[in-house]
């Protein structure tokens, strides 16, 4: 995971409430084993009509918006399943950060997990973004991690993140090399683990 | 004495490896359950890190969302589904997995076969790369979905670093009425707290009218937690519970037994213990629910009638219902029993089990669907297909005009050749109304099995307590 300190540039508007997984990444493209390429699927339905030609009026679709780095939008954003295919799209597609007012669990973990940085702010705050987003597309929003402030033309607002989670964003740490330090802890949790516990074994 | 505890915190207390202030916690994981599509990614990084899974004897694998449900014996004509298939048995073979595929009888759903099989018990740790695992809540595990990153993690180390969730007790007691089910409890429960109305929450069910219901029931009501933004859902182990887990083939035998059953009752929560947030139901007031929006949230009883978008205040949830009745092509205020519907799907971890199967049999028994409308069963597992055909139901669902289908995840999210067509509108057993989520352009009513033989029959969204 690359590290995430400061995100600098455009806003991307999209104020919609309760926008799940299954929008965000349709299950067809759940069909591939690969890591990357996601970014061509994201929204899929939304950026096309009924007919399936593209939708010039769709946000995704529009020129003013192409190199946005920052996804703004409604509450609840991310709900549904739990694939991560979500967030490696909104990534690949070139977003580095998603600010809403709330977002759902799995999403906001699957986020921190691959460094797209999901931040919180109030009802208000979010709409004034996405207004000034709406009215200025150029306009530049700072994401500053360390102070964990937003700041655009005249905007300034705090957010709180876990101090955990904001460690390991600012240092790109992988959580399993984190875990394995924990190894000695691990062997001993194991020895003491009750008989009855149900084991696997692949000649049943 | 110690402190009183609710059931949750006794299972997650008892997995945790290391603990420290500002941190995450790391949880022991007793049960990684694994299917073809949020693993590949996980294996693969696995192998460019040189690691290797540690307890593969805790992992449990199996074939479920891409799988072709009817016409098996002539293989996955999908080339992506079929890559990914053939991804999964490589990797289980890579890593020595158990997996139960396509030509084994116990295929099917992950979340269906695991209890099934008895691999899920009481007290324990169960994640899967998927939401809906909170399905083995029923048994007073604690279980929950994870992203690919986390399968990966659990593969290495067999533990997750978590922030502890708050505490959610929901109390239901009173007698069901007749025709109200599981499935209605959770659908009324989900209508009243919205999609996110339990987020960052772990909902334990109590009360006597979630005591009366049967593990399937249970399951029901514990897998559709998600749906209300729930980390987790769980239910007490009581004697149900030890009855439906005797003598299954992963159930613990002899002196295991007796220590196992043991600690499962003292896993109960304790009298004084309390919850971060709680809410009371009177089972009495709970009648059939059915969804009429593109989220699960968006769900009336059956006797309602579709909101009007300009009676409702809050103008986020308005502009979302203005939207989600355009997509449902419906109207505002007309009756939801005035909604014809094209297909009916019978199925999914929700409501593919033995049970949902007989709940829906009843129904239908010496009737015909309606001439307009297209309808299967898919069971929730291949075993579940097999005690169905022992006790005649398939012959009840065939002479009704359903199509009789093998085990898998089906029309729930359409990663295989079960789709709606555009427009197509279907009466769902599953778990999720999303737009274009059992096909694009799709439009699915959730509700349970019997309301979805009802309508069947009707070819229209219809109350069963009024159908006959
Ligand atoms: S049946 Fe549906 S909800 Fe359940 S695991 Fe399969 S796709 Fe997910």
């Amino acid at each position: 995971m690359n590290a995430v300190e400061r995100i600098v540039g455009s806003m991307l508007p999209l104020p919609r409430a309760h926008v799940d997984t299954d929008q965000i990444m349709p299950k067809q493209f759940l069909k591939r084993v690969e890591r990357t390429g996601y970014g061509q699927y994201l929204f899929w339905d939304w950026r096309r009509t009924s007919d399936g030609e593209m939708n010039p009026e769709f946000v995704l679709n529009r020129p003013e918006y192409q190199n946005a780095k920052v996804l703004v939008t409604g509450p609840n954003f991310g709900s549904g399943s739990s694939r991560e295919h979500a967030p490696w799209g909104i990534q690949d597609w070139g977003f580095e950060a998603v600010i809403a007012p709330s977002f759902a669990d799995i999403f906001f973990n699957n986020c921190t997990k691959v460094g797209l940085l999901p931040v919180v702010l109030t009802e208000k705050e979010c709409a004034y973004l996405t207004e000034l987003a709406q009215h200025e597309p150029n306009a530049e929003v700072t994401i500053d991690v360390p102070s964990q402030k937003v700041t655009a033309n005249g905007f300034e607002a705090d957010f709180d993140i876990d101090p955990f989670i904001k460690h390991r964003l600012l240092n790109g740490l992988d959580d399993i090399g984190i875990t394995l330090g924990h190894a000695d802890a691990i062997d001993a949790f194991e020895k003491s683990r009750p008989p009855y516990k149900p084991v696997l074994s692949r000649s049943q | 004495m110690t402190e009183p505890r609710t059931l949750f915190e006794k299972v997650w207390d008892d997995h945790v490896i290391h603990r420290a202030s500002g941190k995450p916690t790391l949880l022991y994981i007793d049960l990684h359950l694994v299917h073809e599509v949020t693993s590949p990614q996980a294996f693969d990084s696995l192998r460019l890190a040189g690691r290797t899974v540690r307890r593969p004897d805790l992992t449990m694998s199996t074939i479920d969302h891409g799988v072709p449900t009817a016409g098996r014996e002539f293989g996955i004509r999908d080339p992506l589904s079929k890559k990914q298939i053939d991804t999964l048995i490589d990797n289980c073979a890579e890593f020595d997995i158990t997996l139960y595929g396509l030509d084994d009888p116990r295929q099917g759903i992950v979340h269906v076969i695991s209890p099934e099989q008895g691999a899920t018990q009481p007290g324990m740790t169960i994640v899967c790369g998927d939401s809906h695992t909170a399905t083995h809540g029923a048994f007073g595990s604690l279980a929950f979905g994870i992203g690919t990153s986390e399968v990966e993690h659990v593969l290495a180390t067999q533990t997750l670093p978590q922030n502890k969730p708050k505490s959610m007790g929901i109390t239901i007691d009173g007698t069901l009425a007749p025709g109200v089910t599981a499935k209605d409890i959770i659908l009324g429960i989900i209508a009243r707290i919205g999609t996110h109305g339990a987020n960052g929450h772990v909902i334990e069910y109590r009360g006597s009218a979630i005591e009366s219901l049967s593990m399937e029931g249970r399951m029901t009501i514990c897998n559709m937690s998600i749906e209300g933004g729930a980390r987790a859902g769980m239910i007490a182990p009581d004697q149900t519970t030890i009855d439906y887990l005797e003598g299954r083939p992963l159930a613990p035998t002899g002196s295991d037994w007796d220590a196992a059953v043991a600690y499962w009752l003292s896993l109960p929560t304790d009298e004084g213990a309390t919850y971060d947030t709680e809410m009371i139901i009177d089972a009495a007031e709970l009648v059939p629910h059915v969804s009429w929006g593109t989220n699960p949230g968006q769900t009336l009883p059956v006797t309602g009638h579709v909101p009007i978008p300009e009676f409702i205040e809050d103008p986020i949830e308005r502009d979302s219902a203005e939207r989600a009745i355009e997509y449902m092509a419906l109207t505002p205020g007309m009756a939801l029993t005035d909604i014809k519907i094209d297909r009916v799907f019978l199925g999914s971890c929700t409501n593919g089990r033995i049970e949902d199967l007989r709940e829906a049999a009843a129904v239908l028994r010496g009737k015909t669907i309606s001439p307009h409308v297209s309808a299967m069963v898919v069971p929730g597992s291949g075993l579940v297909k097999l005690q169905a055909e022992d006790e005649g139901l398939d012959q009840v669902f065939k002479a009704a005009g359903f199509e009789w289908r093998d085990a898998g995840c089906s029309m729930c999210l359409g990663m295989n050749p079960d789709i709606l067509s555009p427009g197509e509108r279907c009466a769902s057993t599953s778990n999720r109304n999303f737009e274009g989520r059992q096909g694009q352009g799709g439009r699915t009513h959730l509700l349970s099995p019997g309301m979805a033989a009802a309508a069947a029959v009707t070819g229209h969204l219809t109350d069963v307590r009024s159908f006959a």
